[in-house]
């Protein structure tokens, strides 16, 4: 079972990119998972936690996980004293920043990528989730590339669309072209 | 069986179960956390692949009024709500179960103020228990789904004539995406065929239908509510041994029992608890603890019959309640004592209050349990209401 938490703020997507990481993992991986938001009232702005658990089989375990193996932060002012908590020692980080170097010291395996730059070039917007999620495509392995373009096909209407899958594989090469 | 799998939340499983079970009138009012329900149900009217009466009503007293009016006519009729939104339906609830009429309601179960929460309890649904709805709880958003369409085929039985109220997990459930295999319309066509009865109003055959009786037919009216719920035994284990047999889903009627056999402890849960509990009762079992779990899928019919059938080898029984009775006990606890009496031989027991008001319950809170179960011989009945991760100070200052 992995777990994978998405921080960021309300309206940058958080939850949307945990819901299609859950579907990219079962309707076209042929296993299962489970996306859920931190519960609760829906605020622009406000830190937002999103999760999805990947398995091969059923997941029963519905309990939220203390410490998860991937942590996805879309928005770097939202990181304080707490944020790395939650992470597992051996577990990665993806930071979306302009300046990696001021992670260089985490101890933990981390991935830097400027998405918000990515996600200006290519939606014209600040969005950054599809770019994380191309990024988390590259670090972790889990998925090929080509899956994450027909959940986004589902997901968004066709114009977005085709911005969006760009911005997944600019982003994809960006991490994989930077290891 | 042709269908297909989509990656679902549990409230957008509901509205595919009652778009699959054809209902002519859907009045509904949105509410936290069912709120997609009813928007998922209405774009399906709007863009006709739900040929639907869809009512807007401005609260849902309304709500429950209209399905009332629906039903008294033999239409097929949804509704869904939560929390606040039931207890204002509550006035409505028994006029529906009086009246015989069976709607299918979906609530999502949210805490009731005060203190005000939009977060996930069971106090909702266990303040209706006496409303003479059939009440069943379901674990995961496959199950939601599937037993809409369950919903109708029993409560529309000629015998059975009852409302049915689906209860799913606000959030836990409702705002979850997970896999879910969504059945053929064809085949649910055909294992839930239109909706037809001679109990409704009709011009050429006049009746009552929404009567009132004196004392010399009251207890007789009542009566045939008390008995009927017999009827609904009887349906429920036929519907889903049916459902399990078309569909390949099979749910294990009134309670599913995980991992009972040789148990010594056993653990009661009610709805989305059951699925983490059940891999604490793996991890335990691994480490030779004879734990095991009995999932309660109804509360009304209440499965007596499962308690008082019970191994003697068991040495304790818990209940887990997210929800309580103040002045006594966990509802369903209170319900699991009374069944639990009429056994020869004395079952200790003990009530774990938990969940309340989203507080969420880990893996390490129903070990926590198990560990009290086991630990119990039975003594300080004062001591038997446990509520669990309490907080004390906070309590006390």
């Amino acid at each position: 079972m992995i777990d994978v938490r998405w921080y960021g703020r309300g309206g940058q997507g958080a939850f949307t990119a945990a819901r299609i990481l859950g579907r990219i993992m079962s309707v076209y991986k042929g296993g299962y998972a489970l996306a859920y938001p931190s519960f609760g009232p829906e605020r622009r702005g406000a830190p937002v936690w999103s999760f999805t658990r990947i398995s091969d089989s059923k997941i029963l375990d519905r309990s939220n996980p203390p410490v998860s193996d991937y942590l996805i932060i879309l928005d770097e002012t939202l990181i304080d004293d707490e944020t790395f908590k939650v992470l597992k020692e051996d577990g990665l980080v993806i930071i979306n920043t302009a300046e990696p170097e001021k992670y260089s010291e985490l101890k933990f395996r981390t991935v830097c990528i400027n998405a918000t730059k990515m996600a200006q070039e290519y939606l014209g917007r600040p969005i950054t989730n599809v770019a994380m999620i191309g990024a988390f495509a590259a670090a972790s392995g889990l998925f090929e590339i080509e899956d994450g373009e027909k959940v986004l096909e589902d997901t968004f209407a066709p114009k977005l669309f085709v911005k969006n899958a760009a911005l997944l594989k600019a982003s994809y090469e960006s991490v994989k072209g930077g290891k | 069986m042709a269908g297909y799998k989509d990656f679902i939340s549990g409230d957008e499983a509901v509205a595919i179960g009652a778009k699959l079970a054809r209902p002519e009138v859907i009045a509904a009012y949105p509410i936290t956390p069912q709120t997609i329900v009813v928007e998922r149900l209405s774009d399906f009217v709007e863009d006709g692949s739900l040929d639907c009466q869809y009512l807007h009503v401005e609260s849902e007293h309304s709500a429950i009024m209209a399905v009332l009016g629906s039903e008294a006519m033999g239409s097929r009729s949804f509704t869904a709500t939560s929390s606040q939104g039931l207890l204002y339906m509550v006035e409505g609830l028994p006029y529906v179960s009086g009246s015989r009429f069976p709607v299918v309601m979906m609530n999502a179960n949210r805490a009731i103020a005060v203190p005000w929460s939009i977060y996930n309890d069971h106090n909702d649904s266990m303040f209706c228990m006496n409303s003479g709805w059939i009440q069943m709880y379901v674990e995961d958003a496959q199950e939601a789904l599937d037993m809409v369409i369950q919903a109708y085929k029993i409560g529309e039985n000629p015998k059975v004539m009852l409302p049915v109220m689906i209860n799913v997990d606000g959030f836990l459930l409702t705002h979850t995406y997970e896999l879910v295999e969504i059945p053929d319309q064809a085949e649910v066509d055909s294992f839930l065929p239109p909706y037809v009865t001679d109990h409704r109003m009709d011009l050429n055959d006049f009746k009552s239908v929404c009567i009132g009786v004196g004392p010399e037919y009251h207890t007789e009216f009542r009566y045939r509510q008390y008995h009927d719920f017999k009827y609904a035994v009887d349906a429920i284990a036929e519907v889903d041994r049916e459902y399990g047999d078309k569909f390949g889903r099979y749910y294990g009627g009134m309670v599913e029992k995980y991992r009972m056999e040789d148990a010594e402890v056993v653990l009661v849960t009610v709805g989305s608890i059951t699925s983490t509990a059940r891999t604490v009762v793996d991890s335990m079992r691994e480490e030779g603890k004879k734990v095991g779990l009995l999932k309660l899928r109804y509360l009304r019919p209440f499965p007596d019959e499962a308690f008082i059938g019970l191994s003697d080898n068991i040495k304790a029984i818990g209940v887990l309640d997210k929800n309580m009775s103040y002045g006594y006990e966990g509802t369903v606890y209170t319900n699991v004592n009374s069944a639990l009496a009429r056994r020869e031989k004395r079952m200790p027991s003990l009530n774990f209050i938990a969940g309340l008001g989203g507080r969420a319950i880990s893996r390490e809170d129903i070990e926590e349990m198990f560990n009290q179960l086991l630990e119990y011989k039975g003594e300080a009945e004062a001591d038997r209401v446990r509520f669990i991760n309490l907080n004390l100070k906070e309590v006390e200052e």
